[in-house]
C-alpha cells in the first residue's frame, strides 16, 4: 500500500501535497489498528482534526475564491481584495443593526439578507474600481499593484471617516459633474466642446461641493462618523451560536455555516463559469482576448463583470469572517496574505487548484499548530527527534513558520502551483 | 499640439488643486464634528502667547495609527481633567495649556515628539504613552533632559525611572491578585493564551512562577501573532489540556480577542467550565467584541465603571456630559484622569512648576480617586485597589472581588529570578531605582 502510493509520484498524477495527505491518513489508519482499545476516541480525534482543518481551509477558500477569479482569470493583482472583504463585513454590521430595529423573530435571519447585500455592495465597489482605475492598467501588473494598494488605503480611511457630510459632498459633486456632462453630451458639438466643458464643470462642481461642506460643517448630526476608527461588533444570530455534538466533540454552527456557504459559492461560481452564456464569454476572453473581441464579445463588459464577480465573492467572504473575527478598518489586511498564498499554491487560473490549496494549507496549519501531528507521532512510536521537531512547531506562531517553509519548498518544485495551465493559454 | 498640451495641463492642474481642497474641507468637517481631540490642539496652542501666564503641559499619545483607538480615549480623560482644573481656577492661579503631539503609533516618532515638547514648547511635564515600546522609546529623552513623564497604563513592571511617574498597575496590582483569586475560586489548572510580544510573555513568565510557588499548574500556553484571527488550533489545545474544564488566562491584545471569544463559544467552551480571565479587556473592548460572547467571563483591573463611590459617580457623569451618553469609562482612562490631578497637587505642594521641586513634592501625594484612595509612593508608582469583574448582560462589569484597601506597587517582580529581592526608592539617594533589599 505504502509503495503503491509512492509510485504515483513519478507519474505526476498527484501533487506532493496530496500524496503527503494520503500518506498521513494512511499512517493514521495504521495507528488505529495498532492501538487496540480506545478506537472510538481515535476516530473522534481523526474526525475532529479533519473537521477543524477543513473549517480553517474553508475560511481561506471563501476568502481566496474571489481573488482566484480576479487574479487567476484576469491576471490582476488586486491588493484591495481584503478591503472589499471589509466592505462586506461592514455591510453585515449595518444589516444587523437594521434588523435589530425589527425585533426578535426577524433578527435571527439578518445573516441571510446580509449575504446577498454584501455581495451586491462589494460587486458595485469592485465594478467602480475596475471602470475607474484598473481598466487603464491592464497588462501592467506593477502599476495595478500600486494602484490597488492605494485604493485599499483609501477604502480603509473611508470607513474610518465616512459621515453624512462626506457622502453629501461627494453626492453633490457627482450629481453636478456627471449630470452636467450628460446634459451637455446631448448637444451636437459635444466632441468639440468636451475638454472645455470638463474644464469648466469640474471646478464649479468641486467649488459648490466644498462650499456645501463648509456650510453644513456646523451640523453635528451630519459630521458624526458612521463607524469611526474603532472596531464594531457583529454578533451571530442565536441559531449560529454554540454547536452540535458529534462523536464527543462539538462542531460549531458558525463553522458548519461557513463550510456550507463556501460549497454553495463554489458550485455557484462553477455553474456561472461553465454553464452560463456570460461564463462562456469570460472563459473565451481569458483564453484569447483578441480572437474573442473579433468574434463580437464585448471584452470591456466581460472585464467589468469578471471583476465585479470576484469582488462580490470577497463581499460574501467578508460577511462570513465577520462571524468569526473582528470587524474593523484593517480586517481585510489580516486575510490578504493568506489568500494570495492560496491562489499562488493552487496555480493561477484554476478553481480546483484553489480548493485543494486552501484545504491543504488549512489542514496542515491545524495539524501542526494544534500539536495533533506530534501527538500521533507519539502514538505510533516515531523516533524521538521527529516528535520533538513537531512539538517545537506546535504553537500558532511556529506553525505558520513551518507552513510558509513548506510552501516555499513546494514552489521550488512546482513554481506554477498545483495545477498549472498547460498549452497556449499558459503564455497569456 | 503645444496649445492642447497647455490646456490639458491647466485642466488637470486645476482639478488636482481643487480636489485636494475638497478633501481638506471635508476632513476638517468631520474632525470638528466628532470632537476629535486632534483638531483642538491648534486652538489651544494659540492661547499662551495671548495671555502669557498659562502653564504648558504636553500630551503625547497616538492620535493616528493602530494605537489611536485606545490612546484617544485616555486623551479624552486627560482633557476632561485639565478642563475641570481650569474651570476651578487652574493651578497656582494659572490656566493649564495642553499641547498635543501625535506619536502616530510609531515609537521613534514618540521620542522625537517628546524632545520637541521639552525643547521647543518648554512644557513643565508630559502626560503620555500607552504601549511599553513607546515608553521605552521616550525614556532616554526624559532621562537625558531630566524631565517628567506621567504614564497611565497597566504594564509588565521591571522598570523604575526617576523621571517617570506610573499611575497604571504593576503586575502585583493586577495579574498576581487575579491568579490568586482564580486559584481560590476557579481551580488549579491554568492554560495561558497571549499575543506574541513582550507584555504577554513577561506576564506569563510571572504567572508560571507564581503558579509553581502556590500549587497551581500550567497545563499549556500558546501565543498568537498580533492580528491573527484563526484560533482553532489553540482551542483544540485547550480542550486536550483541560478535558474537564479549567482556567484560561488571556493576555491577547486587539483583534485576536474578538476571534478568540467568538470561536470559544462556537466550540462549546462556556464560562462556567472554562472561565477566561483577561487583563486587556475593559469596558471599551467589551463593546467592540460584542457582550453576547463575553457574558460570564472575568477581567482584572483597578477600576471599573461600576465602582460605587461619589468620586466615580462624578467622574462618569462629567465624562458622559462632555463626550456623549454612549461612551464608557475604563481603567486606563481613570488612571489618566487621576494623574493630571496628582500632578496638580504636587505643583501646589511645591508652590512652583520647577521640575525638580515638583518631583520631590509628588511623592506622598494622596487623592480620593474614582477607584478609591491612591497614594504616590517613593518608587514613583501608586497604590491601587485591585478588583475582579465579571461581564454582565449590559456589557459593564459586576465587581465580584475587591482588595481590602489599596495594594502597594512592586515594580521589580518578586516571582522573576533576575529581579527577586530588588526594590526601588527615589526619596533616598543611597537606594535609587534598583537596590537589593
Amino acid at each position: 500500500m505504502f509503495y503503491d502510493v509512492r509510485k504515483f509520484r513519478g507519474e505526476g498524477l498527484f501533487s506532493p501535497t496530496i500524496i503527503d495527505l494520503v500518506f498521513l491518513v494512511h499512517s493514521w489508519l495504521q495507528s488505529f489498528k495498532r492501538i487496540n482499545g480506545s478506537i472510538n476516541s481515535q476516530v473522534s480525534a481523526l474526525i475532529e482534526g479533519l473537521f477543524n482543518g477543513i473549517s480553517i481551509g474553508s475560511v481561506l477558500l471563501i476568502a481566496a475564491l474571489g481573488l482566484a477569479i480576479v487574479f487567476g482569470l484576469m491576471g490582476v493583482i488586486n491588493l484591495a481584495h481584503g478591503e472589499l472583504m471589509m466592505l462586506g463585513a461592514y455591510t453585515t454590521f449595518v444589516v444587523q443593526n437594521v434588523f435589530k430595529l425589527f425585533g426578535e423573530p426577524w433578527f435571527d435571519f439578518y445573516i441571510v439578507v446580509a449575504i446577498p447585500i454584501a455581495f451586491l455592495i462589494a460587486a458595485v465597489a469592485g465594478m467602480i474600481l475596475e471602470r475607474g482605475a484598473i481598466r487603464f492598467l491592464y497588462g501592467r501588473p506593477l502599476e495595478t499593484l500600486l494602484a490597488t494598494w492605494g485604493v485599499s488605503l483609501i477604502l480603509q480611511q473611508l470607513v474610518r471617516s465616512v459621515n453624512w457630510l462626506l457622502v453629501i459632498c461627494l453626492g453633490v459633486l457627482c450629481l453636478l459633474f456627471f449630470g452636467g456632462i450628460t446634459t451637455l453630451g446631448r448637444r451636437e458639438n459635444w466632441e468639440i466642446i468636451r475638454v472645455r466643458a470638463i474644464a469648466f464643470l469640474l471646478p464649479i462642481a468641486i467649488a459648490i461641493a466644498i462650499a456645501m461642506g463648509f456650510l453644513l460643517n456646523k451640523i453635528t448630526a451630519l459630521t458624526k462618523p458612521w463607524f469611526s476608527a474603532r472596531n464594531v461588533d457583529v454578533t451571530a444570530p442565536a441559531w449560529l451560536r454554540g454547536g452540535v455534538e458529534v462523536l464527543g466533540f462539538q462542531m460549531p454552527y458558525v463553522r458548519l455555516f461557513i463550510i456550507a456557504l463556501t460549497i454553495i459559492c463554489l458550485i455557484g461560481v462553477y455553474w456561472f463559469l461553465h454553464r452560463s452564456a456570460w461564463g462562456l464569454r469570460i472563459r473565451a476572453v481569458t483564453q484569447n482576448r483578441t480572437m474573442s473581441s473579433c468574434l463580437g464579445i464585448p471584452t470591456a463588459k466581460v472585464d467589468a463583470l469578471t471583476f465585479a464577480l470576484g469582488s462580490g465573492l470577497a463581499g460574501i467572504a467578508g460577511c462570513a469572517v465577520s462571524l468569526l473575527g473582528s470587524v474593523g478598518p484593517n480586517t481585510g489586511q489580516n486575510y490578504i496574505i493568506d489568500t494570495f498564498m492560496v491562489v499562488v499554491v493552487g496555480g493561477v487560473g484554476n478553481l480546483l487548484g484553489t480548493v485543494v490549496a486552501a484545504m491543504s494549507i488549512g489542514i496542515f496549519n491545524y495539524l501542526i499548530g494544534s500539536g495533533t501531528l506530534a501527538l500521533f507521532l507519539t502514538s505510533i512510536d516515531a523516533s524521538k527527534p521527529l516528535i520533538d521537531f513537531f512539538l517545537f512547531f506546535a504553537t500558532s506562531s511556529m506553525a505558520k513558520v513551518m507552513v510558509f517553509a513548506l510552501i516555499i519548498t513546494f514552489l521550488q518544485i512546482k513554481p506554477a502551483g498545483l495545477f498549472p495551465q498547460k498549452g497556449r493559454t499558459a503564455e497569456l | 499640439m503645444s496649445k492642447l498640451g497647455r490646456r490639458k495641463f491647466l485642466l488637470y492642474g486645476s482639478t488636482g488643486v481643487v480636489a485636494s481642497l475638497l478633501l481638506k474641507g471635508c476632513a476638517q468637517g468631520s474632525d470638528t464634528g466628532t470632537g476629535d481631540p486632534a483638531s483642538s490642539s491648534d486652538t489651544s496652542d494659540a492661547a499662551p502667547a495671548a495671555t502669557g501666564d498659562g502653564i504648558k503641559v504636553g500630551i503625547l499619545h497616538s492620535l493616528s495609527g493602530t494605537m489611536a483607538i485606545s490612546e484617544t480615549t485616555v486623551v479624552d480623560a486627560e482633557m476632561l481633567a485639565i478642563d475641570e482644573i481650569n474651570a476651578a481656577g487652574g493651578v497656582l492661579g494659572k490656566q493649564i495649556i495642553p499641547i498635543k503631539e501625535d506619536g502616530a503609533s510609531d515609537w521613534p516618532t514618540f521620542a522625537e515628539k517628546a524632545a520637541k515638547l521639552i525643547d521647543n514648547d518648554k512644557v513643565v511635564t508630559v502626560f503620555g504613552c500607552w504601549t511599553s515600546s513607546s515608553r521605552k522609546a521616550v525614556l532616554p529623552v526624559f532621562e537625558s533632559k531630566k524631565h517628567m513623564l506621567w504614564y497611565p497604563v497597566q504594564y509588565e513592571g521591571q522598570e523604575c525611572s526617576n523621571y517617570v511617574f506610573y499611575t497604571g498597575a504593576t503586575p502585583n496590582q493586577q495579574i498576581e491578585p487575579a491568579v490568586d483569586w482564580l486559584l481560590e475560586n476557579k481551580g488549579k489548572d491554568f492554560f495561558l493564551v497571549g499575543s506574541d510580544y513582550v507584555f504577554p510573555r513577561t506576564a506569563n513568565t510571572i504567572i508560571k512562577e507564581q503558579l509553581a510557588a502556590k500549587g497551581g499548574k500550567t497545563v499549556g500556553e500558546d501565543y498568537l501573532p498580533l492580528g491573527d484571527t484563526e484560533v482553532t488550533a489553540i482551542i483544540t489545545k485547550i480542550k486536550v489540556a483541560l478535558p474537564n474544564g479549567g482556567v484560561i488566562f488571556n493576555s491577547l491584545n486587539g483583534d485576536s480577542n474578538v476571534s478568540f471569544f467568538k470561536q470559544m463559544q462556537g466550540a462549546g467552551l462556556e464560562p462556567d467550565k472554562y472561565p477566561v480571565m483577561s487583563v486587556s479587556i475593559a469596558e471599551e473592548e467589551v463593546k467592540q467584541i460584542g457582550k453576547e460572547y463575553l457574558v460570564g467571563h472575568y477581567a482584572s483591573w483597578n477600576y471599573f465603571q461600576t465602582v460605587e463611590s461619589p468620586e466615580n459617580d462624578k467622574f462618569v457623569k462629567a465624562f458622559k456630559a462632555k463626550y456623549g451618553e454612549e461612551r464608557v469609562t475604563n481603567d486606563p482612562m481613570e488612571a489618566a484622569y487621576i494623574m493630571v490631578y496628582l500632578w496638580k497637587q504636587a505643583v501646589e505642594a511645591a508652590g512652583t512648576t520647577d521640575i525638580e521641586a515638583v518631583r520631590k513634592a509628588a511623592v506622598g501625594q494622596e487623592l480620593a480617586a474614582p477607584e478609591g484612595k491612591v497614594k504616590l509612593l517613593p518608587n514613583h508608582h501608586i497604590s491601587k485597589t485591585v478588583r475582579i469583574g465579571q461581564v454582565r448582560d449590559d456589557g459593564l462589569f459586576d465587581i465580584v472581588s475587591s482588595s481590602e484597601g489599596a495594594v502597594d506597587p512592586v515594580p521589580w517582580n518578586q516571582y522573576v529570578k533576575e529581579t527577586k529581592g530588588f526594590a526601588c526608592d527615589w526619596t533616598d539617594p543611597n537606594k535609587g531605582g534598583k537596590y537589593k533589599v
